[in-house]
Parts: C-alpha cells; structure tokens; sequence
C-alpha cells in the first residue's frame, strides 16, 4: 500500500486490495449481528431478569428489518416513517440526558481544590461563556468595544488545548506504529489469544 | 445540618429541572441572542461561497440520530448553501444508523432549491470506513454502484463527469465519531483534496491541530458553529433558536459550579476552625 504511492504499476495491485480489505470488513456486520441474536436469544431462553428488554430488542430488529426488506427504506415508507418517529426520538433523548448528568457531576465534583483543578475549573468556565453567544453578550454590557471573551476562548483552544491535543495525537501514532510492527513481527500475540 | 451543607448536597432531582427549565423556557420564549462568527466556520462558508457554479463537492453525513441536535440543523445549512450556489452534491455515509438520517437530511435542504439526481445525489452507506474512503479516491463508482435508492451511478446526471477525488472541489465531513481523521489521513493529503469539517461542540477540540496545520479549510463545531453558519446563510434554524437555550444552560451550570464551591470553602473553613479549637 505504501509502494503504490511512489510505483504506479503496484496501482492495479492496490486495487484488488483495497476491493478485498471491503469484502473482508462486510462480515464483520454479519458477526455481530450474529452476536447479537445469540446474546438476546440466550437471555430469552435462560429468563434472565432483563428478559422483557431482549423481547422488545428481537421485535424492533425483526419488524424494521421486515419493513426495510419488503417496502424499501426511500421517502414515504414504513421503515422511513418509523426510524423517524421512533429509532430518532429515542436515540436523542438517550443523549440528550447527559446535559442533565453532566450538570449534576459538575454541580457535585467540579471543585477547586487543588491548583491543577482551580485552573481546569476558570478554563471551563472561560469557555463555556465565551462559547455560547451570552458570553460576548454580557462582556458587551461591561465593555462594548472589547471581544475578549472570544479572544481567551480561541487562544486557550489554539494554543495550550492544541498543543495537549497535538501530543496525544503523536502519542496515540507512535504507540500504534509500535504496537504495528510488534503484530507484524509476531512479538505481540496477545491479539490471538496467546498468553491467556 | 447548615445552610451551606445543604447547597452543597443538593437533590440532583432539583438541578434537572433547572437544567430542563432552562431549556424548555428560551425554546418557547426566544431572547434571540447576538451571534457572532467565528474565523473557522466562516472559512467553511467563504470557500464553499467561491466554489464556481457546477463544481462538485463531497458530503459525507457520519452521523446518527443521537448526535442529531447539533449535526442535522448543521447539515441542512450546508446543503442548502451549496444548492444555493448551483454546486453539485455527493452525498454519503459511513455511518450504518445514519443512511436514512442522511436522505432526509439531503431531501429536506432542498426542497424548492435543488432536484434530485441533477443537482444533487445520496449514494447511501457503506461499510469499512478507511478502506472505502481509500478506494473512493481510484474510484467512486467501484464502491458506489448505485445511490441509496438502487439507481445506478452511471444512470444519475450529477454524477457524469465524477471518477474520483480529481473531480471533487471540497469533502465536507458532518461527523459525531472519528471519522474526519481518517478523511483527512486517506483522502485530504494523499489526494490533495481540500476538506472541511463540522463536528459535535465536544469533539471540536479534537480538530483544532489539523486546522492550525492547514489541512482543514474550516471546522464547524457544535450548534454554535450551526447557528453561525445558519446567519452566514442567513436563513434562521433550529440551531440558532436553540442558542438561547444553550446560553441559559451554561449560565446556569456555571452557577451550580460557583455555588458548590462557595459551599465547599465555607465547610472546609468551618471544619478548620472546628480542629484548632
């Protein structure tokens, strides 16, 4: 993969790798539907306390799916109209609730009580005004001429935040090309199961 | 028990209701808050703004409906930014729970603007996320054969023309995961295509490296980052409507963070005085 760049004769081999590295990826959506089932279905069978919850997870994939398969999921159809008034309510509501967690961790664990936590305290703080449009807002009322909430805000995302980010992301990378090459060297097996 | 111990063990109970007050009360009673705009989503809007009529642009919706307050009034102002300016739109997911996110989304932006097929297309879903968007770069039609209704991509008019990312003028990636560094990684730099990116308010930081290093046009974050977008265009949406509620939320929870603390020292000096005496 890395010779096509440079070796335009290796363009067709990358090709027929990159065609076999997605038919490759495609069962993985078949595993784990399989899993899936099985985990819902042994839950059934052994009636397990969270049984009703597997019931109800059988019925919505079996019927979307069925609708999907005979009526299509374009406009105007049933799979449309119940991933829109069902799987989309849902699936934001579940979401929506960490506005309402993280109100209450911050109200409970947000304390300054060491230097290191004063100075994550003001930044969020900073920021969170600075970010929202009642932050210029307010500022405006104190100094109309001045944007500088807007200007802390940027500099501590543009600097001190981007360099921290900057840092995991090259962490991250080198950890992964070393983890790489042990896989391909075969010193790293736990992967498969070894030294368990 | 004190006054001071009883902030600070506060029923939870009592804050979600704030925080549901807070939401629900500027919904119904907009303030209409000042917007302003940030250099990053403006850069997203200018370079979409001076692409010349006919260029194509690649919309990827990686998303699902849980990341749907942010990313769909994003999404919609986007879209109809680009119908607007006569470009054609490549739509597409990576996303399995989005594809049908993704079709609503493209229909819905344009309506009375753009006609499917001709200014715009939803290619739909599809699996191995890197690895596609790699192949892509070759060519779009070996891993789209057909748009998410089954039309084939020989078929569609927008697509006459389009082999790969040489043809593309901008990917504009509407992402709530990881997906933006692997079109940056697969296609941005190998390909030299120009990307832009809008992501969830708590994810935006994460992109601000690959924006200091030019290799993001822009970055749109949050539904602040929709809500500007939304006034560059200057068609009012939920994002801006939902900028009131989002201010009174953090005001509010900056309050609850300023309270806690108040009670904390207080107790704190209370329970020193109490050791030495």
């Amino acid at each position: 993969m890395i010779a096509q760049f440079f070796i335009p004769p290796f363009t067709s081999l990358y090709d027929k790798i990159l065609n076999w590295a997605m038919i490759i990826s495609i069962p993985a959506l078949v595993i784990g539907l399989t899993s899936l089932i099985k985990l819902h279905y042994t839950r059934i069978i052994r009636k397990t306390p969270n049984m009703p919850y597997s019931i109800v997870a059988f019925i919505a994939m079996i019927t979307m799916a069925l609708m999907g398969l005979i009526g299509g999921t374009g406009e105007g159809t049933g799979f449309e109209w119940m991933f829109k008034n069902i799987q989309v309510p849902m699936q934001a509501t579940m979401f929506s609730l960490l506005a309402f967690y993280i109100a209450s961790a911050a109200y409970r664990a947000f304390r300054a009580r060491t230097l290191e936590a004063t100075l994550m305290l003001l930044t969020a703080v900073i920021v969170m005004l600075a970010r929202v449009p009642i932050g210029n807002f307010l500022w405006h009322l104190i100094m109309p001429n001045s944007n500088l909430p807007e200007v802390v805000s940027g500099w501590i995302l543009n600097v001190p935040s981007m360099a921290a980010r900057r840092g995991i992301i090259l962490g991250i990378s080198l950890g992964a090309i070393a983890t790489s090459i042990k896989i391909i060297l075969g010193i790293e097996r736990s992967y498969m199961g070894a030294g368990e | 028990m004190s006054f001071w111990e009883k902030i600070g063990s506060f029923d939870r109970r009592y804050i979600f209701a704030l925080i549901a007050l807070t939401v629900i009360v500027p919904l119904l009673i907009p303030i209409g808050m000042p917007i302003t705009i940030t250099s990053e989503v403006k850069s997203v809007y200018d370079y979409i703004d001076s692409l010349p009529p006919g260029s194509a642009i690649l919309v990827a919706l990686d998303f699902d409906p849980a990341s749907l307050a942010e990313l769909y009034p994003m999404s919609l102002a986007v879209l109809k930014h680009a119908y607007t300016k006569k470009v054609k739109v490549i739509g597409m997911t990576l996303w399995i729970t989005g594809a049908s996110l993704g079709d609503m989304v493209m229909r819905e932006a344009a309506t009375s603007i753009a006609e499917v097929d001709k200014d715009y297309t939803y290619l739909g879903y599809v699996p191995s996320g890197a690895v596609a968007i790699m192949r892509m770069g070759q060519d779009i039609s070996s891993v789209f054969k057909a748009d998410y209704n089954g039309k084939p991509i020989s078929q569609i008019p927008v697509m006459k023309g389009i082999k790969n990312y040489k043809d593309i003028s901008l990917i504009v990636d509407l992402a709530a995961g990881g997906t933006p560094e692997a079109w940056i990684v697969y296609a941005g730099s190998p390909h030299k295509v120009p990307i832009a990116v809008g992501v969830t308010a708590v994810s935006a930081v994460g992109y601000y490296p690959y924006l200091n290093a030019k290799q993001l046009v822009g970055l749109i974050g949050g539904m602040k980052g929709a809500a500007e977008y939304e006034k560059l265009i200057q068609a009012r949406g939920t994002a801006s409507a939902g900028m009131d509620s989002q201010s009174m939320t953090h005001i509010a929870i900056i309050l609850l963070i300023i309270i806690a603390n108040a009670s904390y020292f207080v107790i704190r000096r209370k329970n020193k005085k109490a050791v030495e005496s």
